[in-house]
């Protein structure tokens, strides 16, 4: 098989979000990237499959900050090959980033062959214009699904069976023919631990590769007016006090809605 | 002058999804601010008996196919974008659940409209389209318009009031047929849950547990709490991912939707997905020791607290 | 009477001898040879500093026996044994060369008279010695104690040495008759005892048992390397390549990427380490001390080094290319022989090692191992997800590293950063302290106490990073050198004098794992803030204005007191303040672990556990009489004891307190 995965770095909202000057954008000073959970999800349903069938795991993804040790990482997880979309990118919505990655193909001179599959995470955060998924199978030509759990290859018939989610532990199966490109919501296992050590020893030998893609006509049809923090309204009234006193209260609540009887 | 409005219709294996109505509604409502008629369109193999219920629109286009009973986003985007070129819409409105995803954005690059995800609220003023956008599930909001305001929007569900789009009124419908086969997304089967023991959508009570319990033998603790006050148990995504309860008993975006008359969340930490499955509840109760928890923004009552200090003492209290 | 002249079964005695020497030493040393090529190929590790230090260990550890001697009764016998042995095998020696080589000019040890003397002495003494272990073994054996074949094997064996030693003294008593044996006290006493037997056969008796006494000490020589009595041999040398003084850093030696990716066969742990399975003698003082083991978990520090040794013996030898018995049977070290469980329930409390007679190293073992699990990813999902916040934000929490000094805005007064402006004491405050909201009020108080006290002193605020501790014992080196560098780095831009800790953990790799500044280790420039206060109030600059007067306990952190032997600090403060303190029944170095160390406090319970250590702790403290609160000195502590209050029921019958809670009221 041979598997490409995008990666997206997000912004990280342990730290508080703050607006920034203009109004309509983040600031950027104490802001922080970390990859998208489910981009890491696809990584390891990527590794999972080539230990099941073999072939090879490409990881693409843009310059960003904290990208570098998310690329290494890739690697010492057991990825193949690395690559780095060198730019400033900032601002870039999922319309333009999957432009940008349908052209790493061609950039890289490679193929969308009969065994190709694309991984992306099946959703992220920050997608204002939507995910970039769909975007890039529409780009490439690719048959895609989303929200998926599981792939398995059936290599005779060069086809993927995969596991979507629906509601209420509802889930589909679905065949694919590839190329295909696949929104992953979460792999067969988590991601798997990789010792810092072995990053870190990765960082000293291996290089990412890079490829220039110039950058595609990166106009956004949606404008932003606004962002904003929203208000905390809405909150829940506080019960307060020493245990005795809160199972006290709640009782009485039970009793007030009917709950229990009086 | 403003193009109508269209509503991509959404079902579950022949239940018409909520979405579906919160779109009505708040389609209903912007139809008739700017005087255009607003139409609906719906796929699948009963797409004739569920297009019976979409009254609130002033017409349904209706493709009667099994193949399309879970819409292919390559064929419905093919569909949308021909209607779209017919009737010049101004808003198309998609659902932003599993079962639409990736709709959106493959009509968008085929109809060249652009595509707003996670919407929380449409307005309109003079004859300019407003939206607002949530990011970051939920911390950040947009508000956002469209230059050339005409759109392709996802409803980020739970946004709008679901009775503003039921109506018992029958729309005049416009059959269609399928204009091309989906060869290359083949659906096989469903997989249903495990029969649970327990149908948490049917139960007036539920106490929650969330990654909050820490170990699987905590969950007997919620066990007696639920039985002191007549429900059952359920959970967030983490308890079930570490297979603490079974599939049957999530609640959220992914597992069920229920509107019990309590809602007892314990160490939940009501993340949107969470939120999602929930919020309609009758009392919500949470407890958590973080007081920032997104849960508190979801329940009616909070107790910012150890869950161990509370619920035993509470139990005792059931019980006498 | 010489044994040696004498013809047995028509061949020379000599001969016969030789004969026998060469097989019990062919035996004796094919096994030693193989055990010692074994350690020559495994991993190297320099253990010949402080030669000095090393040498003193064998005085007081080998020859003083000084840790047989905390449990009295088997401590008194076994020294008296180990010194009958001394002598015995002294003695043996002596005399084998002359036997051997008749035409030495010395006599034999039986032939002076004051060895004949001590041999009475000692005969009889480890004689009872023996019998006092053997009743113990059968009708009170200690927990843990392993009562197998080889035990007794050995004890008929020396029980042998001894008889065969006083019979042969007495015929020989009888032999040369009564008016040379009334010269020596031995002698008569001997004559007396045996003046039953007739002189005729007195001597033949005699050389009879000499020959004896040489077979069972040849048979015991041959037979010891493959026994648990290899012991005697090892441990010596395990003592003297003992860690000196305590086992309080866990420095790698050698190639950082080799060392980091730990042990998963015998060949990659270092030769001190596979000697301590040579070198245990089973006895179970380990085991009777793990906190681990006495909740329920499976983890018995005794079996991890048996572990180590069934697979040095499986896998080892096969590899030299020997013969094992059933060559498809050589099972995996971890996930065979040793469980995962087994390894991640431990707490490294270091009760096993401080008890441990021989000087045994069970942590680095089991941290070795726990290196390999994490260098293949093999961990479970929660400490999986502490590592990586760890990684990325620096603390256990996941929370953001920039509100690592959030609990400073509680204060009145504003604490001086130390990355900006020189101090005194740079605190190093902690994840726990600092993040912890149960905790951020004790570290609030602890903050105005230093105020108050005139103190000036500085925080490193987000520059401060996970001391590393416990990451390093979780075996996460390469997460433990990122969080060293980030830590270095800070304090590398700050002036001060000394670093003061509030947590064991802190304190235990600060002082013994960073190099600071000048490239020496921090010894003396890193102090517990218990000895700080105790500095304090001693000299009069922290004024005790109010004594408290209530009756406490006090709880010995194992990374204070066992690690670092810091014990009478924290009770001169207490005893400063006013507070009246009875003593916990295990207290000092035989404190009980509150179970959160080695990263515990970062994992699930097992399903099945009897009784957490906190909770037999808690239990502890609630029986003393009239005490009103457990005192702590490590964050840490403070949870896990106020967690254990209420799963035991006892919430409301003793308080839990940090000594700064004590000290703060005190100078009110």
């Amino acid at each position: 098989m041979d598997i490409v995965v995008f990666l997206k770095m997000v912004p990280d909202v342990v730290e508080e979000l703050v607006i920034g000057d203009t109004g309509k954008s983040l600031d950027t000073q104490f802001l922080r990237m970390k990859l998208n959970d489910p981009d890491d999800y696809s990584l390891e349903e990527a590794l999972i499959l080539k230990e099941k069938y073999g072939g090879t795991v490409t990881v693409v993804a843009m310059e960003a900050p904290e990208v570098d040790e998310v690329l290494f990482t890739a690697l010492a997880k057991g990825a193949d090959r690395i690559v780095k979309i060198p730019g400033d990118w900032t601002g870039i919505q999922a319309p333009g980033i999957a432009k940008l990655l349908a052209s790493y193909f061609s950039s890289a001179n490679r193929q969308l062959g009969p065994e190709t599959l694309v991984l992306l995470g099946s959703q992220a955060i920050d997608d204002l214009e939507g995910e970039v998924a769909p975007y890039l199978s529409e780009i490439l030509g690719a048959p895609y699904i989303g929200v998926i759990t599981g792939i398995s290859l059936d290599a005779g018939k060069k086809k993927i069976n995969v596991i979507k989610e629906f509601a209420g532990g509802l889930r589909g199966e679905f065949e694919l023919s590839l190329p295909a490109v696949i929104g992953i919501q979460a792999a067969e296992k988590p991601p798997r631990y990789v010792p810092v050590a072995k990053v870190r020893s990765i960082m000293k030998t291996a290089k990412i590769e890079t490829v220039d893609i110039t950058a595609p006509e990166i106009t956004s049809a949606v404008s932003v007016d606004k962002m904003f923090i929203p208000e905390a309204g809405g909150k829940a009234k506080m019960i307060e006090g020493p245990p005795e006193q809160i199972s006290s209260r709640v009782i009485e609540l039970l009793k007030e809605c009917g709950i229990l009887r009086r | 002058m403003s193009g109508p409005i269209l509503i991509l219709a959404e079902h579950l294996k022949g239940e018409i999804a909520d979405i579906t109505y919160e779109m009505l509604g708040i389609g209903r409502k912007l139809a008739d601010e700017l005087k255009v008629p607003l139409h609906s369109i719906v796929f699948g193999k009963d797409a004739e008996s569920i297009a019976t219920h979409l009254g609130v629109s002033d017409s349904v286009f209706v493709l009667n196919n099994p193949q399309m009973d879970i819409p292919s986003p390559d064929v419905a985007s093919n569909i949308l974008k021909n209607l779209i070129e017919q009737k010049a819409y101004s808003l198309v409105l998609i659902g932003g659940t599993n079962v639409s995803t990736g709709i959106g954005p493959k009509l968008s690059i085929r109809s060249g409209l652009p595509f707003v995800n996670f919407c929380r609220n449409i307005w309109v003023k003079d004859v300019t389209f407003g939206f607002t956008s949530q990011l970051f599930g939920g911390k950040i909001l947009s508000d956002i318009s469209l230059p050339g305001n005409r759109g392709i929007i996802s409803i980020y569900p739970g946004s709008f009031p679901s009775n503003a789009g039921k109506s018992d009124k029958k729309p005049p419908i416009e059959m269609l047929s399928l204009p091309v086969e989906e060869t290359k997304v083949v659906f096989k089967q469903y997989i249903e849950p495990e029969a649970g023991d327990v149908d948490i959508t049917k139960q007036d009570v539920l106490v929650s547990v969330g990654r909050g319990i820490s170990n699987a033998d905590n969950i007997a603790m919620a066990e007696e709490l639920a039985t002191a006050l007549g429900g059952a148990v359920c959970a967030s995504r983490p308890v079930i991912d570490q297979g603490w309860l079974p599939l049957s008993r999530q609640v959220g975006k992914s597992g069920m939707t229920v509107k019990p008359k309590l809602y007892f969340a314990l160490g939940v930490s009501g993340a949107p997905e969470h939120a999602e499955g929930m919020k309609d509840s009758g009392l919500i109760l949470a407890i958590n020791t973080d007081p920032n928890a997104p849960i508190f923004s979801v329940a009616h009552y909070g107790i910012c607290a150890d869950l161990f200090d509370i619920i035993p003492p509470l139990i005792e209290k059931l019980k006498t | 009477m010489d044994p040696i002249q004498i013809n047995i079964i028509g061949i020379p005695g000599l001969i016969l001898f030789w004969v026998i020497t060469l097989i019990a030493f062919g035996l004796f040393g094919k096994r030693i040879t193989k055990l010692i090529k074994l350690l020559m190929r495994a991993k190297p590790e320099n253990r010949f500093d402080n030669l000095g230090k090393r040498i003193l260990s064998l005085f007081t550890f080998v020859l003083g026996q000084k840790r047989l001697l905390h449990e009295y009764v088997i401590g008194v016998a076994h020294f008296l044994i180990f010194w009958g042995f001394l002598l015995f095998a002294g003695t043996f020696g002596w005399n084998l060369l002359k036997w051997l080589f008749p035409f030495l000019p010395y006599p034999y040890a039986d032939e002076v008279g004051i060895i004949r003397i001590f041999f009475v002495i000692f005969s009889i003494l480890v004689f009872l010695s023996l019998a006092v272990a053997t009743i113990r073994r059968i009708f009170f054996p200690p927990a843990h104690l392993q009562k197998t074949m080889d035990a007794y094997i050995i004890i008929t064996m020396i029980s042998l040495v001894v008889l065969t030693t006083l019979l042969g003294l007495g015929f020989r008593a009888v032999a040369v008759g009564h008016e040379e044996a009334s010269l020596n006290p031995a002698d008569n006493l001997l004559f007396s005892v045996f003046s039953g037997t007739s002189k005729n056969s007195a001597s033949g008796l005699f050389l009879f048992m000499m020959w004896m006494h040489q077979l069972v000490v040849l048979g015991f020589l041959a037979y010891l390397p493959y026994s648990k009595h290899l012991h005697l041999l090892a441990s010596p040398f395990g003592v003297f390549f003992a860690n000196t003084d305590q086992l309080n850093s866990l420095d790698i030696s050698g190639s950082k990427e080799e060392t980091s990716a730990g042990a998963s066969q015998w060949n990659e742990f270092t030769w001190r380490q596979l000697l301590n399975s040579f070198a245990c003698a089973e006895c179970g003082r380990c085991d009777r001390v793990c906190p681990a083991l006495t909740s329920g978990f499976k983890l018995s520090p005794r079996e991890i080094i048996h572990h180590l040794k069934e697979h040095i013996l499986e896998a080892g030898f096969s590899s030299n290319g020997n013969k094992v018995s059933g060559d498809n049977r050589i099972r995996p070290l971890i996930g065979g022989i040793v469980s995962e469980k087994e390894l991640w329930a431990c707490t490294t409390c270091l009760s096993c090692m401080e008890r441990c007679p021989v000087l045994n190293e069970h942590i680095p073992l089991i941290v070795n191992m726990r290196r390999y699990l994490v260098s293949q990813g093999t961990i479970d999902n929660t400490l999986q997800d502490v590592l990586t916040k760890m990684g990325r934000y620096g603390n256990s929490m996941g929370q953001s590293d920039r509100m690592r000094a959030k609990w400073t805005q509680g204060l009145d007064f504003k604490i001086t950063d130390a990355r900006k402006e020189s101090v005194e004491y740079l605190w190093f405050v902690g994840d726990y302290a600092s993040y912890d909201s149960r905790i951020q009020d004790i570290t609030r108080r602890t903050a105005k106490v230093f105020q108050k006290a005139g103190l000036n002193f500085g925080i490193l605020y987000e520059g401060e990073r996970n001391s590393g501790n416990d990451i390093r014992r979780v075996g996460e080196e390469g997460l433990f050198d990122i969080l060293k560098e980030k830590n270095l780095q800070a304090i590398g831009q700050s002036k001060y004098k000394k670093i003061i800790t509030t947590d064991p953990h802190t304190y235990n790799t600060l002082k013994n794992e960073y190099v600071l500044n000048s490239g020496t280790n921090g010894n003396g420039h890193i102090i517990h803030y218990t000895e700080l206060y105790d500095q304090l109030i001693r000299s009069g600059q922290l004024k005790i204005n109010k004594k408290i007067n209530s009756t406490i306990t006090y709880h010995d952190p194992c990374y204070l007191g066992r690690y670092n032997g810091i014990y009478d600090a924290p009770r001169r403060v207490l005893d400063a303040i006013g507070a009246k303190l009875i003593e916990m029944p295990r207290n000092r170095a035989k404190s009980y672990c509150c179970g959160a160390g080695g990263g515990r406090i970062w994992m699930e319970d097992e399903p099945g556990i009897k009784e957490r250590p906190s909770e037999s702790r808690v239990r502890e403290a609630v029986s003393l009489p009239g005490v009103q609160a457990l005192v702590v000195a490590c964050p840490k502590d403070i949870v896990m004891f106020q967690d254990a209050l209420k799963t035991t029921g006892n919430e409301g019958k003793i308080g839990i307190k940090d000594i700064s809670d004590l000290v703060y009221e005190a100078i009110d």
